[in-house]
């Protein structure tokens, strides 16, 4: 089957039922999508399926032929997306490894709420699991990213 | 030669006060400083480049920056040009105090602190003589600035000096920077590993692609201890992508082109289990066993004056009892071990915190000799203990399934067989009675610990094990300081053995003592109607670290005014792994009795400070960490089996339920101690005392539930 990924489109041989996940990270070898439990509860696979989060270890393949992917690859060329600048200027990451699906659902929120409340905030990032601890950061940049946009505008 | 792993442990003979006396054995290794290769350290290239190696391994603590800073400090060299990888496994990484590579107890950067100033000095040194020996100058003529030697008007780069620098032999002696000298050290520095980990390019182990490569899932027993019996793997088989089926010591491993297949097939094994006596756990039963065992004193850990009379004579006497579950440590990125045997090497690329024991274990497996496993270290989803594993389970079982396979294979681990494979903080209870005076004083204090021995029964034991107590059972608890004030004490501990593999938890033996202990302290500040902060000042009188800890925090949590309506305020300090570190924690609870942490006001004392924004992130980090056990965690076992599996039941803080964490910083003279784990411990008995507090129902069970 063909998928659109990250504006290219890749041919894949896959068990449609094949969770998205592991056609990306195994077929693909697009490896910024992570594995962090396999059943939509940690957020850690989280990737846009035209422009919207979702959780690719559930997904299956099948779903996601001919819908625009995006991976955390692809969210800038070099790292410039708004959410990802304050990322870095609020040194959110610890670890790492739950950060791409932390940004995927932050980018996901301010692009269909660029201002949004605490409570929103929370709201959208409640299916990220982050064992570090980053999320008081996690919340600081999304209110730096927000701000960011706003004063772009 | 082959080394066994016994005569290294007898060359390392680091480890044998280092790891029986946490945090305290260390004084006494570090006046032997190393011998340095500065080369094994840090590399200036041509192209300008400063390369600093880490001898121990980043897994979110934020030493991929910290132990730059130290080499840039002494080196002077650009900032934006440093670059950072993990070391191999080699002698030259050993821990300065330990004498074996690894990362854990909070130890890299005091541990690190000198050697890595003193590489970069040398480095510098190196660069000063070959810019000498250009100019035909003595080196004292010359200075550096930011990447460059520089002579009167001429300035050469690192970089120019680069090769004529690494001819020189290193100097025998460096002085380094008097601290008033400082630029970077105790200043705010942002992550070096930023950029790669929120573009999805940082690789961690479970991202490693080696040609050929093959994934592997493995069945292993459903009780701790069970063997195969049999096993039939016709259907596994039959999925499309699995290659092969082959059996291991822990049990069936399914080889596939793909993590999906291998799933898939592992799924269709059908395998009979020798399950042996670790059917029988039921964690319910056991605690009553460990309450029972409680009731009577163990082997004896520490003593002063005769507890037993004092608790008879004592002008009152409290007793309490509490008890703390299994904990999974539950990384983000699940165990992975990748393996390529070939041409008489064994080579790895895993997440370990536990170089110096997984080479050993693999030279083993692999039956070549140890120098002959190289390992590759990518970046560690996460460690908190769990990837430094004394007996190497995950390593060993990668280069058994390789060898096996007779491919290279990455072992992968799912969520499922994380959380209940075991390797847990193992379950505990304390009994603690104190006998006090008129004023409320303990002057008596009988405490009987009851849990596994983590070092009992591994390489370790006869190291760190004396008289029949692993010190890091009692950690927090016999060295307390608050028992300094109480005139007759005794602790002792029973360490009953069984199946479930216990394993190092973020703070060890403090995210238990903690627990007990400051619970304890503040039912004695209420049975004597005495403010819970003043009365800890009473005994900790001649502590001062430890008042100016619980003070910072307290006043900066307003402890002494009114909370909003429907909170109060509880609070703890805790020293552990040389640091100091009070919480107050403020909470409500609503109508369904679920415990809610609105805000946590920290302050640490951890000595010299390196980098203030990574000590932040740690201690922000380290709270959450312990909250997360402190309301929701326990990993519990009926019939042998773990009933839990994954997030949705093995349950951890999401974001509406984080509090604010501020956190001051007090710096002082003290020797430097670690900031990785110490700020875990306090924050259960803050947030329990807290809740008693409020609701006046003293929580003695972990996780926090109200009734």
């Amino acid at each position: 089957m063909k998928l659109e990924l990250n504006g290219q489109t890749r041919e894949v041989d896959a068990p449609d039922e094949m969770p998205l996940l592991w056609a990306l990270r195994d077929l693909c070898g697009v490896t910024g999508v992570k594995y962090g439990c396999g059943m939509a509860q940690c957020g850690a696979c989280t990737v846009h399926l035209d422009g919207k989060a979702v959780r690719s270890c559930v997904l299956p393949v099948a779903s996601a032929a001919g819908k625009k992917i995006t991976t955390i690859e692809g969210l800038s060329p070099d790292g410039s997306h708004p959410v990802q600048v304050a990322w870095a200027e609020t040194d959110v990451v610890q670890c790492g490894y739950c950060q791409s699906g932390q940004i995927m659902s932050a980018a996901a929120l301010l692009a269909e709420k660029p201002d949004p409340s605490d409570e929103e905030i929370d709201r959208a990032m409640a299916g990220n699991i982050c064992r570090c601890g980053t999320y008081q950061r996690v919340r600081d940049a999304i209110r730096r990213a927000s701000s960011m946009r706003r004063a772009r505008r | 030669m082959t080394l066994s792993r016994r005569d290294v442990l007898v060359s390392g003979a680091g480890l044998l006060i280092a790891f029986h006396v946490p945090g305290k054995g260390r004084a006494a290794q570090m006046d032997k400083k190393p011998s340095v290769d500065p080369n094994a350290f840090v590399r200036v290239a041509p192209d300008e480049s400063v390369t600093v190696l880490l001898a121990h391994s980043e897994m979110g603590q934020g030493i991929w920056t910290t132990l730059a800073m130290l080499i840039a400090e002494e080196l002077d060299c650009d900032w934006s040009k440093i670059r950072v990888e993990h070391a191999p496994a080699a002698p030259a990484y050993a821990h300065t105090a330990y004498g074996l590579q690894m990362t854990g107890g909070s130890t890299t950067t005091w541990s690190e602190f000198d050697r890595y100033r003193i590489v970069g000095a040398m480095a510098r040194a190196m660069l000063l003589r070959a810019a000498a020996e250009r100019w035909k100058v003595r080196p004292r003529s010359l200075r550096t600035e930011s990447g460059f030697v520089v002579h009167r008007t001429e300035q050469l780069s690192y970089g120019q000096l680069a090769e004529a620098a690494q001819r020189l032999s290193p100097p025998a002696s460096v002085e380094l920077k008097p601290k008033k000298d400082w630029k970077l050290i105790g200043k705010p520095m942002r992550r070096l590993d930023t950029p790669e980990k929120i573009t999805g390019k940082a690789q961690f182990g479970i991202d490693v692609q080696v040609p050929a490569m093959r994934t592997a899932l493995v069945a292993r027993s459903p009780v701790f201890g069970g063997k195969v019996k049999s096993f039939d793997a016709s259907k596994a088989r039959a999925v499309p992508g699995v290659e092969q089926v082959v059996q291991v010591p822990s049990g069936i491993a399914v080889v596939a082109t793909n993590f999906w297949s291998a799933k898939l097939g592992r799924d269709a094994l059908q395998i009979d289990w020798d399950l042996g006596a670790g059917a029988e756990l039921d964690t319910g039963k056991l605690l009553a066993s460990y309450r029972e065992l409680a009731k009577a004193p163990g082997t004896l850990a520490a003593a002063k004056g005769d507890a037993d009379a004092a608790l008879v004579g004592a002008a009152r006497r409290l007793e309490a009892e509490y008890d703390v579950p299994y904990l999974a440590h539950a990384t983000m990125e699940p165990l992975n071990c990748t393996v390529r045997l070939e041409g008489g090497r064994c080579e790895i690329w895993t997440g370990t915190q536990f170089h110096g024991v997984d080479q050993m274990a693999a030279a083993q497996v692999a039956g070549v000799p140890p120098q002959n496993v190289i390992i590759h270290t990518p970046f560690l989803g996460g460690g908190f203990g769990r990837r430094a594993t004394l007996d190497s389970h995950f390593v060993a079982e990668g280069v058994h399934v390789a060898k096996a396979a007779g491919v290279p294979v990455k072992v992968v681990w799912t969520r499922e067989d994380d959380i209940r494979g075991g390797h847990y903080r193992p379950m505990y209870v304390h009994r603690i009675e104190a006998g006090v005076d008129e004023k409320g004083l303990p002057q008596a204090w009988r405490h009987t610990v009851v849990g596994q021995s983590i070092l009992t029964g591994t390489l370790f034991e006869k190291f760190a094990v004396k008289d029949g107590v692993d010190a890091q059972s009692v950690e927090g608890a016999a060295d307390s300081p608050y028992l300094d004030a109480v005139a007759a004490r005794k602790i002792t501990l029973h360490s009953p053995r069984n199946q479930v593999p216990p394993q190092w938890w973020r703070s060890v033996g403090n995210s238990h003592t903690a627990f007990a202990v400051e619970s304890m302290i503040d039912e004695l500040a209420w049975a004597a109607r005495r403010d819970p902060l003043e009365f800890r000042g009473a005994l900790l009188a001649d502590k001062p670290r430890h008042l100016r800890a619980l003070e910072a925090a307290a006043t900066s949590a307003g402890w002494g005014t009114a909370p909003p309506e429907g909170r109060a305020r509880g609070l703890a300090v805790h020293d552990s792994f040389g640091s100091i570190v009070a919480e107050v924690a403020e909470v409500s609870v609503d109508a369904r009795k679920r415990i809610r942490v609105h805000k946590v006001s920290c302050a640490v004392d951890c000595g010299q400070v390196v980098n203030p924004l990574g000590i932040e992130a740690q201690v922000q980090g380290a709270v959450v960490f312990g909250l997360s056990a402190a309301l929701l965690g326990a990993v519990t076992l009926k019939e042998g089996r773990v009933e839990q599996s994954n997030f949705h039941d093995y349950r951890v803080l999401r974001m509406p339920e984080v509090p604010d964490v501020t956190v001051q910083i007090l710096e002082s003279d003290a020797k430097m101690g670690g900031i990785g784990e110490p700020a875990t411990a306090p924050i259960a008995p803050a947030v329990a005392n807290a809740v008693y507090a409020l609701t006046r129902q003293r929580l003695r069970s972990l996780p926090l539930r109200l009734t």
